[in-house]
């Protein structure tokens, strides 16, 4: 049973805010789920399926953020793999619809993390699971951080294949100059190749701008059947394939340079029924800018190995052979802790044709790829291929 | 009247012991690395569990680790805000691939940053942090 073409993504929604220090988390939602709503010519009355994470300090958010919509749908999924969740969550909604249990799917992101001040990548605990799980037991110990589990794997990637600091930068390089046309990004600077290398190191190899930024921000999208979204305001955009996995230490016999991406992109790839030379754009999570390189690999747009090579040269550009993350990504527009959400927005706006001056041209067919939690210890991926034919 | 001195309160997160690592831990207090290896199908596995990660045989064989291996890869924090790791940066955090075959999470000590390198040779070094709670980190093997 293909999924392909039966499911849309109707309407989006990116919160403005960067900075929203006396907002709750759930004002931040409801503004989203009330912009995508608008977006896509719908109402709260058409929703009747809910998806976000497991927020709140009972991590059942998903429970009280329906109390304070008022909403009683007939689909819930708070499935909580990181940053990854939305992606992740556009699938399931799409297999939801699609096999009758709801109609109209909304999902929805909030975070204050910036003005919580919560300091995501070096607060300790590692991420992921945080510090609890069985797990967790045979890391908390030794101190990891969020930026060292990716670091470990940068370290790897270059000791095996000779990839550079530079190689890594012109990532974020990228990301700064699509921020700089986005006028919601918060940091819209430029900056070249030697401003991240002299920026200080977090956890070696990776700099400072190598990092992803912590910001505020939310976001909704508007997921319903393909027929359904036909007759809406927006044009659609199909949900064509979709992928998810996780990856971890393997009992102590992973190789660390083999991550999610690799099984999510085949799945999705598979299911789309599309090849890699179709994919005009890719939102691809970067969290650090090894991730973006590992991912590139992983889901197969280069050999492993190639990774720094394929990033380097102006290719990831909006107006480059192969653009991505054109909305300045996690390195340099927003990063509230989890910016799946934003891959989704993003690659829909440039579908539909509505991202101005970074406009990706003659855009049909985008990728969008999610990574939750740490590459290096634990961490979920999950792909999306979308279409607007 | 002569202060007395407190001992210096280990702030750094713990482990939680329970029933099927405390075998494993209890080892390390005697200064003994081991990993598990399944009696049914010979998988072998770390971290220590109950179950084979294999066929869920709950029929569990110990091998004792020579504690020596190689570093597999690592980083060098300087930024941490948890208590106890942010008075103790830069350290090194690294994956240690050990002769037996498992790769496993710890910190390079007695080693300086620009030093740390993959493929170096380390030997363990155990670190009573508390009366129950003994840590396994390496050291370049000398």
């Amino acid at each position: 049973m293909s999924l392909s073409r039966k499911t849309a993504v109707a309407g989006v929604f990116e919160h403005p805010t960067r900075f929203a220090p006396d907002k709750s988390l759930f004002q931040i939602m409801a503004e989203s789920v009330r912009g995508a709503l608008d977006d896509a010519g719908l109402t709260i009355k058409d929703v009747n399926g809910l998806c976000t994470t497991g927020i709140g300090m009972s991590g059942m958010g998903i429970v009280g953020f329906c109390d304070y919509l008022n909403l009683t749908p007939n689909f819930v999924d708070s499935t909580s793999i990181g940053g990854s969740s939305f992606v992740a969550h556009t699938a399931h909604a799409a297999a939801a619809i699609h096999a009758g249990l709801c109609d109209v799917c909304v999902v929805v992101y909030g975070s204050t993390a910036a003005s919580s001040r919560f300091a995501i990548g070096t607060g300790g605990g590692g991420g992921g699971g945080g510090s609890g799980d069985p797990c967790d037991q045979y890391e908390i110990p030794f101190g990891p951080t969020t930026v060292g589990s990716y670091a470990m794997v940068a370290q790897r990637h270059m000791h095996d294949y000779g990839t550079t600091s530079e190689q890594l930068a012109e990532i974020a390089v990228t990301m700064r100059l699509h921020a700089s046309m986005n006028p919601a990004a918060k940091y819209r600077d430029p900056i070249t190749v030697e401003d991240v290398l002299a920026s200080r190191i977090i956890s070696s190899p990776l700099h400072l701008l190598d990092c992803c930024i912590i910001s505020d921000g939310g976001g909704a999208l508007v997921i319903t059947s393909a027929e359904r979204a036909r007759d809406l305001k927006k044009k659609p955009v199909y949900i064509l394939g979709t992928g998810e996995t996780v990856r971890h230490a393997a009992r102590g016999q992973r190789d660390f340079l083999e991550i999610a991406a690799a099984q999510s992109g085949r799945l999705a790839f598979e299911r789309a029924g599309v090849a890699h030379k179709d994919i005009d754009m890719a939102m691809i999570y970067d969290s650090f800018t090894i991730t973006v390189l590992s991912t590139l690999e992983n889901l197969g747009f280069c050999k492993r190995g190639e990774g720094g090579a394929f990033v380097s040269g102006g290719r990831l550009r909006f107006d480059g052979e192969f653009p991505i993350n054109t909305d300045g990504g996690g390195l340099s527009s927003n990063h509230p802790g989890m910016r799946g959400i934003f891959l989704v927005i993003e690659a829909t706006k440039q579908l539909r044709g509505e991202c101005g001056p970074r406009q990706v041209k003659d855009c049909k067919i985008a990728l969008a790829h999610g990574t939750g939690g740490t590459l290096g210890t634990r961490h979920s991926g999950a792909t999306l291929i979308l279409s607007n034919q | 009247m002569a202060e007395q001195t407190q001992p210096k309160k280990y702030s750094k997160p713990l482990p939680h012991l329970d029933e099927e690592n405390r075998p494993w831990w209890e080892a390390l207090q005697r200064h003994e690395l081991y990993i598990q290896k399944c009696g049914k199908c010979g998988d072998v596995r770390y971290y220590p569990r109950a179950l084979c990660t294999n066929c869920m045989s709950a029929d569990t064989q110990w091998i004792k680790c020579s504690g020596r291996g190689k570093v597999y890869t690592f980083t060098t924090t300087y930024q941490n805000q948890a208590p106890g790791f942010r008075e103790s940066i830069p350290y090194i955090m690294a994956y240690v691939e050990l002769d037996e075959g498992v790769k496993m999470l710890t910190n390079i000590i007695d080693c300086a940053p620009d030093q740390a390198k993959i493929g170096m040779p380390v030997e363990v070094v155990y670190e009573d942090v508390t009366p129950t709670v003994t840590l396994a980190k390496f050291r370049p093997a000398r």
